[in-house]
């Protein structure tokens, strides 16, 4: 017999507490698609809070999901440093070239004001306008990049793997600059009515830097920052692999690890069973080009793979579902979750 | 000295960011006979082998990104950029197609160069339409493309438009390829690369047939 139907918040705090829900939670981390359902376009889109507050409130009517995903876009944190924002008409906005050109400059940086940016004010205001029409009955996921993430925005990729290995002095100097914006950001996301934050940090991953250099670096900016961020955190890391650094993950302090299609869900299960939430992993990528069956067959291996026990939300391995994924194909997988994510597993 | 010896040395090298013994290791192998052919075909293995690993999970971008650099500033020291002696080849050139993310384009641009070709940095943020320009002006033949959006990944096919009368040859990579194996194709790619040896290997093949 199956157990009463429980709300997104009951589903997720159960399986976030290592045990079974109703059902496996579904989030489905979409951000422009709710221009789509307003019928705007992307930058008209984002420029108003209370687009974004009633976009994502019908998105989650109508996929049936779990979350409110309250991000807008990454540069909107570096426009908060100086920088700039390019928009698309079908994609997300990309930052514009890097502000911190010359190492020397990271001398005279100075930490933005959260209360003094426009851009993340507003996102503060769709989240105090969700919260007042949700309440507690899904979670809100505010949305922060990790102090060790962001500089790939201010100074470019490869001024910055330059910094991170030959300047050691400037970078720990830009590390705490970072740290002390992400964890004002995040706080006033929280104070404004999230419920978690989710941590961007696709550098940390072992795509990108080796465990050893992670250890000396990311892992222990993440303890910092984690550790002051009032509420919990899900680390995602954007599409890289995680699985050589599940285990030191886990020790950051935070709840749940956002995890790449790169890699076998069993095998993350199996680390972080009991220990950590896993979210993840569909292929947002190739989900542009899913028939009705795949989805069901995807969906159905993923809930297979790391379903049983609970500690597992069904979602995309990116953080952000592409503007090309069509409508038909998200409620595909919605209705697919309903159907293979019931507890216990089928 | 044995190459599969030198390549393995070399590797450890670079993978420790020490540019001395990497050093040490092409200047003993290139001083047997022609130092630059020698030199840049070991630094080539090396780099397609540590590209491999990487595919695999093995190790890290920057890895892959600080020993291209390395061996790039040392093929530089062993023969100057623009010298008649580097690779006969197409003209070639590498961008990033709309965005700002210069990585892959970096590694690619400093694998290649490692490696003894020589190829032209056509920029990043750039569109299909600066580009289909550039790519004139410089009488380019076979071009790079790097990107790390999906949006910027869809708009190949109408750079491919665009350049197809030319006979220009594309070759795509970057994340979104990584992610959707069969992108590549619809976006009319003449050719999809996941790693430097792949770049390597593709550029090798479209040389031999110039």
């Amino acid at each position: 017999m199956s157990m009463k139907t429980m709300t997104s918040m009951e589903r997720v705090l159960t399986t976030l507490g290592h045990q079974e829900p109703d059902r496996v939670p579904l989030f489905l981390l979409l951000t422009m698609h709710g221009a789509k359902e307003l019928g705007l376009t992307i930058k008209e889109y984002f420029s108003n809070a209370g687009n974004v507050a009633e976009g994502q409130l019908r998105l989650r009517k109508k996929y049936s999901n779990d979350c409110i995903y309250a991000f807008f876009h990454a540069p909107i944190e570096t426009e908060a440093w100086g920088g700039e924002v390019i928009f698309h008409e079908e994609g997300p906005p990309n930052a514009g070239a890097p502000f911190i050109t010359r190492i020397e400059q990271i001398h005279s940086l100075k930490v933005p004001s959260v209360k003094e940016s426009k851009g993340l004010q507003r996102v503060c205001e769709a989240i105090s306008k969700i919260k007042s029409r949700i309440g507690d009955e899904a979670p809100i996921i505010g949305v922060a990049m990790s102090p060790f993430s962001l500089p790939v925005m201010q100074m470019g990729f490869d001024k910055y793997l330059d910094l991170m290995f030959l300047h050691p002095k400037e970078f720990n100097l830009l590390m705490r600059l970072n740290e002390q914006f992400c964890i004002e950001w995040s706080n006033a996301q929280l104070a404004a009515g999230a419920t978690a934050i989710c941590y961007f940090d696709p550098v940390s991953s072992p795509t990108i830097i080796p465990r050893e250099k992670y250890l000396e670096t990311g892992y222990l900016v993440a303890k910092r920052t984690i550790s002051q961020i009032q509420g919990p955190t899900a680390t995602h890391f954007a599409s890289g692999r995680c699985l050589g650094i599940l285990d030191d993950v886990a020790t950051t302090g935070t709840a749940v690890v956002g995890v790449s299609a790169l890699e076998e869900l069993r095998k993350l299960k199996e680390i972080a069973k009991g220990r950590i939430t896993l979210l993840g992993n569909l292929n947002g990528v190739e989900m542009r080009t899913w028939s009705q069956e795949k989805v069901e067959k995807e969906v159905r291996d993923a809930i297979e793979q790391a379903g049983s026990g609970g500690g597992f939300i069904l979602s995309d391995n990116h953080g952000e579902i592409p503007f090309q994924v069509e409508d038909d194909t998200l409620l595909a997988i919605s209705e697919a979750t309903r159907r293979w994510g019931e507890y216990p597993p089928k | 000295m044995d190459i599969q010896k030198a390549v393995e040395r070399l590797e450890r090298s670079l993978l420790l960011l020490d540019r001395t013994s990497a050093w040490d290791v092409i200047f003993e192998v290139s001083s047997d006979t022609d130092p630059f052919e020698t030199a840049s075909a070991l630094v080539s293995l090396t780099l397609e082998r540590i590209g491999k690993d990487w595919e695999k999970g093995n190790l890290s971008l920057s890895q892959v990104y600080m020993s291209g650099v390395i061996c790039e500033e040392l093929i530089d020291q062993l023969l100057p950029p623009k010298s008649p002696t580097r690779i006969d080849q197409p003209n070639m050139g590498i961008a990033v197609l709309e965005d700002f993310h210069v990585l892959g384009k970096r590694i690619i641009f400093s694998v290649l160069r490692a490696g003894g070709f020589e190829l032209e940095d056509l920029g990043h943020g750039i569109s299909v339409n600066e580009l289909v320009a550039k790519v004139s002006e410089k009488n380019i033949r076979v071009l790079l493309i790097s990107v790390l959006m999906l949006p910027s990944a869809l708009r190949v096919k109408e750079l491919k438009e665009q350049l197809i009368e030319s006979g220009v040859k594309i070759i795509v990579g970057g994340a979104p390829f990584r992610f959707d194996a069969n992108l590549w194709k619809e976006v009319n790619a003449d050719y999809c690369g996941h790693n430097p040896a792949d770049a390597i290997r593709i550029v090798k093949q479209i040389t031999s047939m110039s």
